[in-house]
């Protein structure tokens, strides 16, 4: 008994073709998961589904009734309700405030404040979300404000939600919860459409799953019972990927990177580690440990307290990026958007911004040298884009993750480098061919500290972990030894809670 | 219609519009495509024209500049009295320049180092600059001693006034600094992302204080030529040059919200907005309404900007 059915949805812009033919239903109170690669066409469908863009053929049907909106206001009283990443609520108003935005019960236009508080109170209960109604938005933590805009399409009565990537930025414990949440809208009819990279979580929580690829239906499972991951990753890449990591053994040199001490003002307690030449060195840790703190201080880019680094056993200690990069660290941090990419700019730009002053005398610019380089890291980390000239921001998330390496591998005397996230809301090919770029550059020499909030790509490509939990190392382990239980119970803050995972 | 919104937004756009505008007016307006009005409209414009290189290097790396108005008065003020009073014209200039320079680097070291909000401290040290230009001159007129000053802009080089030349060698000078310079390039990349660019190697904090230390030099230029054209110092000069250069700029295509300018752009805007004054000067219509138009056009730059950024952002994901 199908509620949500897209039929035959095609939608093309200047250029590319975003969705061709795309036909699937849901059944009710089914989750259903819909993945693909970036650019496979997920985010055009939800838009498509939330109104804000209108298919050039199909039609979407809900419940039966062909639906004819044409903006998110129509989609949202046809009873679709989308969950971007980017949350839609106001930091300065109350949570019951947010609820109520654009419908406030009024008397003379003036708000009965308990009322308001009370009603939502009674609701947040009803749905099981444990958020106090009279807590400005601002105040609460990434994960409850994703409750409380789910609450937000509850109190609206949506039967159809989509959310897109929901948990990207949640901690485990977080997303945890809203896993529960979902169920729980699941048992009382609600659709969802469930937008994620996390095969783990698709497992988890959806009935069925739809696979896009290039904007067509790759493939649609109404039982995800009868799939296995190799064979959804295989759907979303169009190829076989046997093994991911692809992780093999190098012979590794003397200490490159030695860190005494290290502490700062978000990282209190000092931490000591180093790294060897040709060494890969994974950080885990859950949100919050102090792995991102701590890469920050290494590069300067945070105030150190003390501590000292030496690189090749020189003292580097830098106090800012530019020293850090002179001393022959790079760091690719963790939010590409907020601190990697320069928006805006040429991809050629975002390659040469740090790397060009090493052949531009007297600062200024050689645009046949800066072109030739651009091309070289284009064509070497196999970026994919039409041309060098390109803004950085229409390329996928992994073809900025290469951008940025480019940047920093066209600099001279790399001896560290850095990875934040290497590949958060990257797809699997990317991903894969990042790891490679990784083991070429530690196999050539240089010393790499990946950081990850996932396990099994620490586990995948480190030579070692070093476990963070609440700001202090908690754990360092070497490949032979790496075991998942053990990884997670040393990050986890309370060790009793390691069963509920 | 899509093709010609396409042409309009494009990074042309602006040029097709300003050549149209011309054309239109020559053709409709009596007198003004003659030598006499082009020098005419080019020296109406010089003041604007300078002061807008740097402010685009400002707009370009995220940032604002109101003080511009009271430092170009000030320092053509510092440039006559210092002139009279050492009975040097290079010292004179020398001193504006300074002085400028000096107003720019506070500018720069409030936002830079003390992080004060860009549009509040330049509105401080507007007022305070425009302040310390009464005080100097006791709120009066400045006259020149030395009959010299005045070649500054009288002065002609193959038939067109130096001002005008020295306008043409900024519009060069800056256009190549924004385009071949690793300083150009950080500005944008500044207004782009600052943070990623900081974490990228570039030096924000000096990089901030250097755009506000030229900016205040370039208008102490601006300054001396101005009471060189007036024949005085006046520290009411040059009042709301803020708005007009800002105008300039945004109708030039240079981005509000940073990592986006044109030295091309940024000349057509100063010369649309002389343009416009100027035909309405040849067409009479008193200087109260001239108000109304200025305004109308910043309006229209802005919205132009506002579209087309809109535009620059579909076609993601």
């Amino acid at each position: 008994m199908a509620f949500l059915e897209f039929n035959g949805i095609s939608k093309s812009y200047p250029g590319v073709q975003a969705l061709s033919d795309i036909t699937f239903s849901v059944a009710k109170g089914a989750v259903h998961g819909l993945m693909g690669e970036n650019g496979a066409g997920k985010s055009t469908l939800i838009r498509v589904l939330s109104g804000d863009q209108s298919a050039d053929t199909g039609t979407i049907v809900i419940d039966g009734q062909e639906q004819h909106y044409h903006s998110v206001r129509d989609a949202f009283h046809a009873g679709v309700t989308v969950i971007h990443q980017e949350l839609q609520l106001v930091p300065e108003l109350t949570v019951a405030e947010n609820l109520w935005l654009g419908r406030f019960p009024a008397k003379a236009g003036i708000i009965n404040g308990k009322m308001l508080i009370d009603t939502v109170r009674a609701r947040l209960r009803e749905i099981g979300i444990d958020v106090d109604p009279a807590a400005k938005v601002s105040s609460l933590s990434i994960g409850a404000r994703q409750m409380v805009e789910i609450a937000k399409a509850v109190m609206v009565d949506a039967r159809v939600i989509a959310l897109d990537e929901p948990t990207s930025s949640l901690s485990s414990r977080e997303s945890e919860i809203l896993f529960s949440l979902i169920d729980r809208l699941r048992s009382n009819g609600t659709v969802i459409l469930y937008v994620s990279h996390r095969l783990d979580e698709i497992f988890r929580l959806c009935d069925g799953l739809t696979v896009l690829r290039d904007g067509k239906l790759a493939a649609h499972h109404p039982d995800i019972k009868k799939v296995t991951r190799e064979q959804i990753i295989a759907e979303m890449v169009g190829r076989e990927i046997s093994n991911i990591w692809g992780w093999r053994e190098r012979s590794l040199g003397p200490v490159r990177l030695e860190v005494k001490g290290l502490s700062g003002s978000r990282l209190p307690t000092p931490i000591d580690f180093s790294v060897r030449k040709g060494e890969i060195l994974g950080f885990f840790g859950l949100i919050g440990a102090g792995r991102s703190e701590m890469a920050r201080l290494l590069f300067g880019a945070d105030h150190r307290h003390q501590g000292t680094v030496a690189i090749d056993g020189v003292t580097a200690a830098p106090n800012n990026p530019k020293a850090a990069i002179h001393a022959g660290m790079v760091l690719c941090p963790e939010d590409r958007k907020l601190d990697g990419i320069i928006q805006g700019r040429s991809i050629q730009e975002n390659i040469a911004i740090s790397s060009r002053r090493h052949f531009s005398p007297f600062g200024i610019l050689s645009p046949r040298k800066e072109a030739a380089l651009a091309d070289q890291f284009i064509a070497r980390l196999r970026v994919r884009t039409p041309s060098r000239k390109q803004d950085i921001v229409n390329l996928s998330g992994g073809n900025q993750q290469k951008v940025i390496l480019g940047r920093w591998l066209s600099e001279q005397g790399v001896k560290v480098l850095v990875v934040d996230e290497p590949t958060r809301g990257i797809d699997v090919g990317a991903k894969s061919e990042i790891y490679e770029i990784l083991y070429d550059l530690a196999a050539d020499g240089m010393a790499i500290v990946v950081i990850s909030s996932e396990l099994p790509e620490v586990m995948g490509i480190s030579d070692r972990i070093m476990v963070m939990c609440g700001g202090k190392v908690a754990a360092d382990v070497a490949r032979a030894n790496f075991n998942e239980h053990q990884i997670l119970t040393a990050a986890l803050p309370d060790k009793n809670a390691a069963g509920t995972f | 219609m899509s093709s010609l919104k396409k042409i309009l937004l494009g990074e042309q756009g602006l040029v097709v519009i300003f050549a149209v505008a011309f054309i239109i007016v020559s053709l409709t307006v009596p007198n003004f495509l003659t030598e006499r009005n082009m020098i005419g409209l080019l020296q109406s414009v010089v003041t604007i024209g300078i002061v807008a290189c740097t402010m685009m290097f400002c707009l370009a790396s995220r940032d604002f500049d109101l003080s511009v108005g009271s430092t170009v008065a000030f320092c053509g003020m510092i440039a006559v009295m210092a002139s009279n009073v050492t009975g040097s014209i290079s010292l004179g200039l020398l001193a504006a320049l300074v002085c400028g320079a000096i107003v720019g680097l506070v500018n720069g070291a409030l936002i830079a180092k003390l992080r004060i909000n860009a549009l509040i401290a330049t509105l401080a040290t507007m007022q305070i600059v425009r302040g310390l230009a009464l005080i100097a001159s006791d709120g009066r007129a400045v006259g020149i001693n030395d009959p010299n000053f005045y070649q500054l802009a009288l002065s002609t080089f193959l038939g067109i006034p130096t001002p005008i030349w020295i306008m043409l060698i900024l519009f060069i000078l800056f256009g190549f600094v924004l385009n071949r310079t690793i300083f150009g390039k950080n500005t944008l990349a500044i207004g782009g992302n600052p943070e990623a660019s900081r974490l990228a190697g570039v030096n924000v904090a000096t990089m901030r204080i250097w755009i506000f230390t030229l900016q205040g030099l370039v208008c102490a230029i601006a300054g001396i030529l101005l009471s060189s054209r007036i024949t005085s110092g006046q520290p009411n000069a040059a009042i709301g040059l803020e708005l007009l250069v800002i105008s300039a700029c945004v109708l030039g295509g240079v981005s509000l919200a940073g990592g986006r300018a044109s030295m091309s752009g940024v000349i057509v805007g100063v010369l649309i907005m002389g343009i416009a004054q100027n035909v309405m000067n040849l067409l009479n219509i008193p200087a109260f309404y001239q108000y109304l138009v200025l305004g109308s056009i910043l309006l229209i730059a802005v919205t132009l900007d506002n579209i087309r950024s809109a535009a620059a952002g579909r076609g993601r994901g």
